[in-house]
C-alpha cells in the first residue's frame, strides 16, 4: 500500500517537473474560522532542488495517461513509460499532510488528458473543491486549465483555485503545428479570455455586492518551451508581451527545452538545455514588468536575439549611450531604473536617501549598487570615476573583464541549433 | 567614554537610552550585560530596567519614527549583534537631532548599517517560515526544531498562528533554548521542550505518530523526483539552502 503510493508520487512528480511555474504569491485568501492555511501576500519557497529551482507547491500530474502525442512531452502517447493515476482522495491527502508539515504552500495540479478535455478538467476541479469545502483548506491552489474545457468548468475552477494557467506550449502557432498538431491555439486562448473577463466582471460586481465570491485571485499565467523550435527571441518576447497585454497575465514562464525524446523534429538528445538563453529571457521579462521597458526596446527586427554575453539591460544601455551619464542626485526614478547595476529596490532607496543629502560613490556602494557596472553610466557627488568617453565596445569589454558570469562554463558550448 | 550595561531585554535597552539622555552622555556605548568586557579605564553604568523610563522613551521615539519605525528598531535589535545597541543609539540621536524620521536616510552611516541588520533579520525570518519542518508526534503535536542565525521566533509566530490555526504546534529554538507553542487558542513562549521528544536537539523516532515516517518518505520521494538532473546547479542550490540549515530539513537528511 505504502509502496504503491510512493511509486505513484515518483512517477507523477517526475512527469510534472517540466512545468516551471512555482509561484505561490499574489493571492489574498485568508484563514477564516480557524481552518487550515492561508495564501496572503508573499509566496514562500520551502526548498530548492539540486538544479536550483524553488519548491513551493506540490506539483504533480493527476495522471500521465494522455491521448495526445505532442513531440516535446515526456508523457506523450507513443512514449513507452510507466503510467499511473492518483485518485482524488490521494491528492487531497498528500496536499493536506504536506501542508500541515510546512513542506509546501499548496498544490499545483495538472494532468495528462486521459479522455476528453471536460472529463479531465472536471477531475482537477473536484480535487480543488474537496480541499476547499471538505478540508477547509485556504492554502494556494494552482490548476492547469485543459485546453478546450467548457466555460462552466472554468467558472467552477476559478471559484476554488487561486491561479489558473493554460500553457501556450510553443511561442508561435507554426511551432505548435509542427510539434503538437493535435492542439491549436484557439482552444488555449478561449479559456484565457474567459478567465480574464470573469475576473473583470466579478470585480465590478464586488463593488456593488460585497459577498461576490473570489475568482482566481492570483490571476492567470502561461508557459512556453524555448529552444525546441527555431523562433527568435524577438518572436518570443513579442508573444509574451502581447499575452501580458491581451489577457492581463501575471506571469509568462519560459522553459528551456530539456531533451527527453528522440524525434526528427526536435533538437537531439545530446543537446544542451538552453539555460543561459532562458535566463536572458527572464531578465528581459523582468525589464518589461518592473523596469518600465517596452518589448521593442529589448529586442527588435534589427537585433532579434538577446545578447548572451551581457544582460539585456546592459545591452540596452550600450545601444543608447547618448542617454547617459545620469546624475544620480537629480535623475527621475524611471531613468535610474535603467542604469545597469541598479535594481528596483536600490533605485527606490536612492530616491529616498537623496532627499536628505546628496549621495556620493561611497553611499551608493553601501546601498548595494554594483558600481563596476553603474560607474560608466552615472555621475554623483564627488569625483567622476570615468573621465574618458568610452565607446560601447570598450565599456562592454571592461565590464566583462571585471565580472565572471555564472554561466561562463556554458558560453563556450552553447550555440544555436538552427544556425 | 561610558559603557551602559543592560539586562538584554528591549525595555532594558530603552531604559539605557533614557540614561544616556538623562546623564547627558556624549560618548556612550550600550552593551548587553555578560557580553565581552569593555576596554580599560571606561566608566561602566549598570542600567536597572525601569518600565516608566522605558515607556517614556518608547513614546518619544514612537512619535518620531511611527509604529513602522519602531518595528524597524526592534527587528534590528533581534539580530543580537554586539554593536546593534550603538547603531540604534546612533540612529535615535540622529533622528532626535533632526527631529525627523530618518530611517530612510540611507546616506547616514548609522541608518544604513542598522537597515542592513533589518534586512538580514528579515531574510532569516522569511527563511524560517520556509524551513520549519513539523513532525507529527503521537500526542498530535506538530513539532519542529530550528537554529536560526537571529532571534526570529517572535517575528514568525504570527505567520504560523494564522496559517496553522487548527493544529497544535511547537517550534523550538535549540540555540536560544526557548520555543513558541500554539495551543489552538493562542501562542505562548515556552522555555522547555518535553525531554522524551528530544535527543541532541533532534526529535526521537519513538515519539512520532504512526504515519509520520510515511509522509517524510513521500516528501523525500517528491523532492528527489522534481529535480531535473540535466539542469544540475549545486552552487545555486546551496546558495538558496545553505548547509547550516540542512540538519533540520527533512529532505536534506536521509532517514535512517
Amino acid at each position: 500500500m505504502h509502496e504503491r503510493i510512493r511509486e505513484k508520487l515518483s512517477i507523477l512528480a517526475d512527469a510534472a517537473k517540466y512545468d516551471v511555474s512555482c509561484s505561490s504569491s499574489g493571492s489574498n485568501r485568508k484563514n477564516t474560522n480557524k481552518g487550515l492555511g492561508d495564501a496572503t501576500g508573499m509566496g514562500i519557497c520551502h526548498s530548492y532542488t539540486e538544479d536550483g529551482r524553488c519548491v513551493s507547491l506540490l506539483k504533480i500530474l493527476l495522471t500521465n495517461h494522455c491521448i495526445f502525442d505532442c513531440a516535446y512531452c515526456v508523457s506523450r502517447k507513443s512514449n513507452d513509460i510507466k503510467r499511473a493515476a492518483f485518485t482524488v482522495e490521494e491528492v487531497v491527502d498528500l496536499t493536506i499532510n504536506f501542508y500541515r508539515r510546512n513542506y509546501i504552500e499548496g498544490l499545483f495540479l495538472s494532468s495528462g488528458i486521459f479522455k476528453d478535455a471536460d472529463t479531465t478538467m472536471e477531475r482537477l476541479v473536484r480535487v480543488a473543491k474537496k480541499l476547499r469545502l471538505e478540508q477547509r483548506f485556504n492554502g494556494y491552489i494552482h490548476l492547469k486549465t485543459i485546453p478546450g474545457a467548457s466555460d462552466e468548468l472554468m467558472k467552477e475552477a476559478g471559484l476554488y483555485a487561486d491561479r489558473l494557467s493554460v500553457n501556450l506550449e510553443l511561442p508561435t502557432e507554426a511551432g505548435l503545428k509542427l510539434l503538437a498538431p493535435e492542439k491549436n491555439r484557439t482552444d488555449m486562448i478561449k479559456p484565457m479570455d474567459f478567465v480574464k473577463n470573469t475576473i473583470i466582471s466579478l470585480k465590478d460586481e464586488r463593488k456593488v455586492i460585497r459577498s461576490t465570491p473570489k475568482f482566481a485571485p492570483a490571476g492567470q499565467s502561461t508557459q512556453m518551451i524555448i529552444g525546441a523550435t527555431p523562433e527568435s527571441d524577438f518572436q518570443i518576447i513579442q508573444t509574451a508581451d502581447s499575452f501580458y497585454k491581451a489577457f492581463s497575465l501575471k506571469r509568462v514562464y519560459y522553459s528551456g527545452y530539456v531533451p527527453v525524446l528522440e524525434d526528427a523534429r526536435l533538437p537531439s538528445l545530446a543537446s544542451q538545455v538552453p539555460m543561459l538563453r532562458e535566463n536572458r529571457l527572464y531578465q528581459a521579462d523582468w525589464l518589461m514588468r518592473f523596469y518600465g521597458f517596452n518589448a521593442n526596446e529589448i529586442v527588435n527586427e534589427q537585433t532579434p536575439d538577446l545578447d548572451l554575453e551581457v544582460d539585456p539591460k546592459l545591452a540596452w544601455a550600450l545601444r543608447n549611450l547618448a542617454v547617459f551619464p545620469l546624475d544620480i542626485n537629480t535623475a527621475d526614478l524611471e531613468m535610474i531604473l535603467r542604469v545597469p547595476g541598479i535594481g528596483v529596490k536600490s533605485a527606490y532607496k536612492i530616491v529616498a536617501a537623496r532627499r536628505y543629502a546628496h549621495l556620493g560613490w561611497e553611499n551608493l556602494k553601501k546601498l548595494g549598487i554594483s558600481l563596476n557596472r553603474a560607474r560608466y553610466f552615472i555621475v554623483c557627488k564627488g569625483n567622476i570615476l570615468e573621465k574618458k568617453d568610452h565607446s560601447a565596445q570598450t565599456i562592454r569589454q571592461m565590464i566583462l573583464g571585471t565580472s565572471s558570469s555564472k554561466f561562463a562554463h556554458l558560453n563556450s558550448v552553447q550555440y544555436s541549433l538552427f544556425e | 567614554m561610558t559603557y551602559l550595561e543592560y539586562d538584554t531585554s528591549f525595555e532594558g535597552l530603552l531604559t539605557a537610552i533614557f540614561e544616556v539622555y538623562d546623564r547627558r552622555l556624549t560618548e556612550a556605548h550600550i552593551r548587553k550585560s555578560g557580553y565581552a568586557s569593555p576596554p580599560l579605564f571606561t566608566e561602566i553604568v549598570v542600567v536597572k530596567t525601569d518600565e516608566q523610563k522605558a515607556e517614556r522613551v518608547w513614546k518619544r521615539l514612537h512619535d518620531l519614527f511611527g509604529p513602522k519605525g519602531m518595528r524597524t528598531l526592534w527587528k534590528a535589535w533581534l539580530s543580537e549583534d554586539e554593536t546593534i545597541e550603538d547603531l540604534i543609539l546612533g540612529t535615535v540621536r540622529y533622528g532626535l537631532e533632526l527631529k525627523k524620521n530618518v530611517l530612510s536616510d540611507f546616506g547616514n552611516i548609522h541608518v544604513i548599517h542598522l537597515q542592513q541588520f533589518v534586512k538580514s533579520v528579515g531574510r532569516e525570518k522569511h527563511r524560517m517560515e520556509a524551513f520549519v519542518r513539523f513532525q507529527l508526534t503521537k500526542d498530535d503535536l506538530y513539532y519542529a526544531v530550528i537554529e536560526p542565525d537571529f532571534n526570529v521566533l517572535p517575528l514568525i509566530a504570527p505567520h504560523f498562528e494564522s496559517r496553522y490555526a487548527d493544529q497544535r504546534w511547537l517550534i523550538f529554538d535549540a540555540k536560544r533554548k526557548y520555543g513558541i507553542y500554539y495551543n489552538l487558542d493562542k501562542t505562548e513562549f515556552v522555555d522547555f521542550t518535553p525531554n522524551e521528544m528530544l535527543h541532541h536537539n533532534m526529535p526521537v523516532a519513538d515519539a512520532l505518530g504512526e504515519r509520520e515516517t510515511l509522509y517524510q518518505d513521500l516528501w523525500n520521494d517528491y523532492f528527489t523526483n522534481v529535480n531535473i538532473p540535466s539542469r544540475k546547479n549545486i552552487r545555486l542550490h546551496t546558495q538558496h539552502v545553505p548547509k547550516r540549515y540542512w540538519k533540520y530539513l527533512t529532505e536534506k537528511t536521509p532517514r535512517l
